[in-house]
């Protein structure tokens, strides 16, 4: 879309990324926090780690606790109980204008009177810096976002896009330790959202700064973070780098909020056989679990044949429910024996990659046994 | 809509003014330009319009800035000019200072209650004004209440003088303006997006200075509101200074109505009144190029 923003290295701020295969050292400690609104639990005994220079996603419906972790990080709200130690001091009682942490609002919570210069100058101003030092900084952070010459604009004369740059620079000038952005790109359209997402990741990668975004966007968190806390009713469901939350599962529960899944119920036994309703079914060698499971099977993972395919592969025969074209691939729903649905995504990669088949056909969903998902609770 | 519909809607509010203000103000100036008389009405020329096109040049020849001339001559409307400007000036600092806090309790107070503190403050207004003003005089009088519990608390040993003092004239003018300085201050503070003051918070002020810093210059167009609201009215306060303030030096008001009333001296009470006029309308313009100036601002 735009060139790059212009390289920001060599200046003593920034720090490299740290590698995806080194374990960050933790920055923010989060111990045992629990957040209560009345009779309402908002956060229920939270223990997280989140290491230097990460890009941390807190994922969650609607509803779960997220926001209002992150409100905790900020100093916005005062945990009823636990720590929340960064660099290994307790910060609870440190009101949010001493942590250096800073925030990207939402609703971007950008000064309607002042200009964009003088927003994003509005937090070194409180730092007794010289006025020469904050306008090479404001100037230095403009380059970054993308809004040179833009000094002098009244908010209210930006696109949602300026804005959101906008608030972006406001929070990062400070050079804070940690960036908490709050649902930022939730604004932006669809399209205008996919380009930013990127932009942060660099932007990030650039700063070194470790940031904490809270999301509703499942794509949105695995699109841009080093590691995701999927968080549901004030607990942590799982927190894996999103690879392993999409491919690696810890609970039905996730496999169903990250992406798509269907689920076959059995019992396992020895020698990697599940018994389920279709008759026995082969799954990933070395499975520990014994009794009743569930075999998790992503859309795009299975494949669609016309008779019954040969070789070392799980089969069910079922009839086509129902066919919906997506450009880049199309979704098959398949009535098994059972009447369950099982979702089938094939790529669309060639013309003759489509599957000639109409709805009430019978038709074959196979998978080598690698590719479904044992999930134990 | 049909374009005469359009043009009647509009036509209303010009006939509004031209009907009672522009004419009005019209037989004003023209009283201010005629001398006084002992007749019905008590002013020479009077326009005789059967006498024809002789007559109108006898009346406009009979006019004359006479009134104008003892405006400036006599030191004693100055004065009351002054005065009027000096009480409004002071009454809306006070009213500001007082009011400011209030608006800014309630803006901030549980949503909930927020139309119910409104209606406290707008309350007093159910009650008739003069009786309100009657009210003070019992209070401020010699064995009046504010004596009473002053000496009664020791603060004082003998009965103060409050009322006929400028004092009692303030006191009158913040509790009766009080409504109109509050309630634009609570508009424009009740809007202010809450976040504003947690992004100030996170960027590093003290609650106090998020306030300087956010919510002051976001009230400013309630303050500009809510002084003019209560200034202009009170350069030409009359009832307040007459039935609180001593007799010693009169507002403007009080001057007009001794003039008019007293020594029947309808051209110098029409010629106070136009220049009340003139000296009012520099805030109202200053008002308006501000509101202009922030409207291009948000364009």
């Amino acid at each position: 879309m735009v060139a790059p923003p212009p390289t920001a290295a060599g200046r003593g701020w920034l720090t490299t990324k740290v590698g995806e295969m080194d374990k960050p050292a933790a920055l923010l400690r989060i111990e045992n926090v629990s957040k209560q609104f009345g009779p309402l639990t908002a956060v229920d005994s939270l223990s997280l780690e989140i290491g230097h220079g990460e890009f941390f996603a807190l994922l969650g419906p609607s509803g779960c606790g997220k926001t209002t972790l992150l409100r905790m990080l900020a100093g916005f709200e005062t945990p009823s109980s636990g720590r929340i130690l960064l660099d290994g001091e307790d910060i609870v009682a440190v009101p949010p204008h001493r942590r250096p942490i800073n925030m990207m609002f939402q609703n971007y919570a950008l000064f309607p009177h002042l200009t964009v210069e003088g927003n994003v100058a509005f937090g070194l101003r409180q730092e007794r810096l010289s006025r020469a030092e904050i306008a090479t900084r404001v100037e230095e952070m403009l380059a970054l976002v993308r809004l040179k010459g833009f000094n002098r604009r009244r908010i209210d004369h930006l696109s949602g896009g300026q804005r959101q740059r906008v608030a972006l620079a406001r929070s990062l000038v400070k050079r804070p330790r940690v960036l908490l952005l709050d649902e930022p790109l939730a604004a932006l359209d669809k399209k205008l959202r996919a380009e930013t997402q990127f932009e942060l990741m660099e932007l990030q990668r650039k700063l070194g700064t470790t940031f904490v975004i809270v999301t509703h966007d499942q794509e949105e968190a695995m699109i841009v973070a080093d590691r995701i806390a999927v968080m549901d009713r004030g607990r942590l469901r799982q927190v894996a780098p999103p690879n392993d939350i999409y491919e690696r599962p810890n609970s039905r529960w996730v496999a169903e909020f990250i992406g798509e899944v269907s689920l076959i119920e059995g019992a396992l036994r020895a020698g990697g056989i599940l018994d389920s309703v279709f008759g026995p079914l082969r799954v990933p060698p070395n499975q520990t679990a014994r009794g009743k499971v569930w075999l998790a099977l992503r859309p795009e993972k299975l494949r669609l044949s016309t008779t019954r395919p040969e070789g070392d592969l799980n089969a069910l025969s079922g009839t086509v429910s129902e066919i919906g074209y997506r450009g880049g691939v199309s979704i098959y729903k398949v009535r098994l024996a059972d009447q369950s649905l099982i979702k089938v995504a094939l790529s669309n990669s060639g013309p003759s990659s489509r599957l000639e088949v109409s709805i009430g056909a019978t038709i074959w969903v196979s998978w080598p046994k690698e590719n479904g998902v044992v999930l134990t609770q | 809509m049909r374009l005469w519909q359009r043009r009647a809607i509009l036509l209303f509010p010009y006939a509004w003014l031209l009907l009672f203000f522009l004419a009005p103000f019209v037989i004003v100036v023209k009283i201010s330009l005629s001398q006084t008389a002992i007749a019905q009405p008590p002013y020479v020329p009077v326009l005789d319009v059967s006498a024809g096109w002789a007559g109108l040049e006898g009346f406009f020849s009979a006019l004359s800035l006479d009134a104008y001339r003892l405006l400036v001559s006599d030191p004693i409307y100055l004065l009351s000019y002054l005065k009027s400007l000096t009480v409004a000036a002071v009454s809306t600092v006070i009213l500001l200072v007082v009011g400011y806090p209030i608006a800014y309790g309630v803006a901030r107070s549980p949503r909930h209650w927020q139309p119910l503190l409104v209606m406290a403050v707008v309350l007093p207004f159910w009650t008739s004004f003069l009786i309100r003003v009657y009210a003070w005089i019992n209070i401020l009088q010699r064995d009046g209440l504010l004596n009473d519990i002053l000496m009664r608390l020791h603060i004082i040993a003998a009965p103060q003088a409050w009322l006929a003092s400028d004092t009692a004239i303030y006191i009158g003018m913040v509790y009766s303006y009080l409504p109109f300085m509050v309630l634009p201050l609570y508009a424009t503070l009740e809007k202010i997006d809450m976040t504003l003051l947690e992004a100030a918070s996170d960027l590093g002020c003290t609650p106090l200075r998020a306030f300087w810093r956010v919510t002051f210059p976001l009230s400013v167009p309630g303050i500009t509101a809510g002084v003019l609201l209560c200034f202009i009215p009170i350069v030409g306060e009359f009832v307040i200074p007459d039935l609180l303030g001593s007799s010693e030096s009169l507002m403007i008001g009080q001057t007009l109505w001794t003039e008019f009333f007293a020594n029947r001296d309808w051209p110098v009470a029409s010629a106070i009144a136009v220049t009340l006029l003139g000296i009012l309308v520099a805030p109202i313009m200053l008002y308006e190029r501000l509101q202009r100036r922030q409207l291009e601002m948000f364009e």
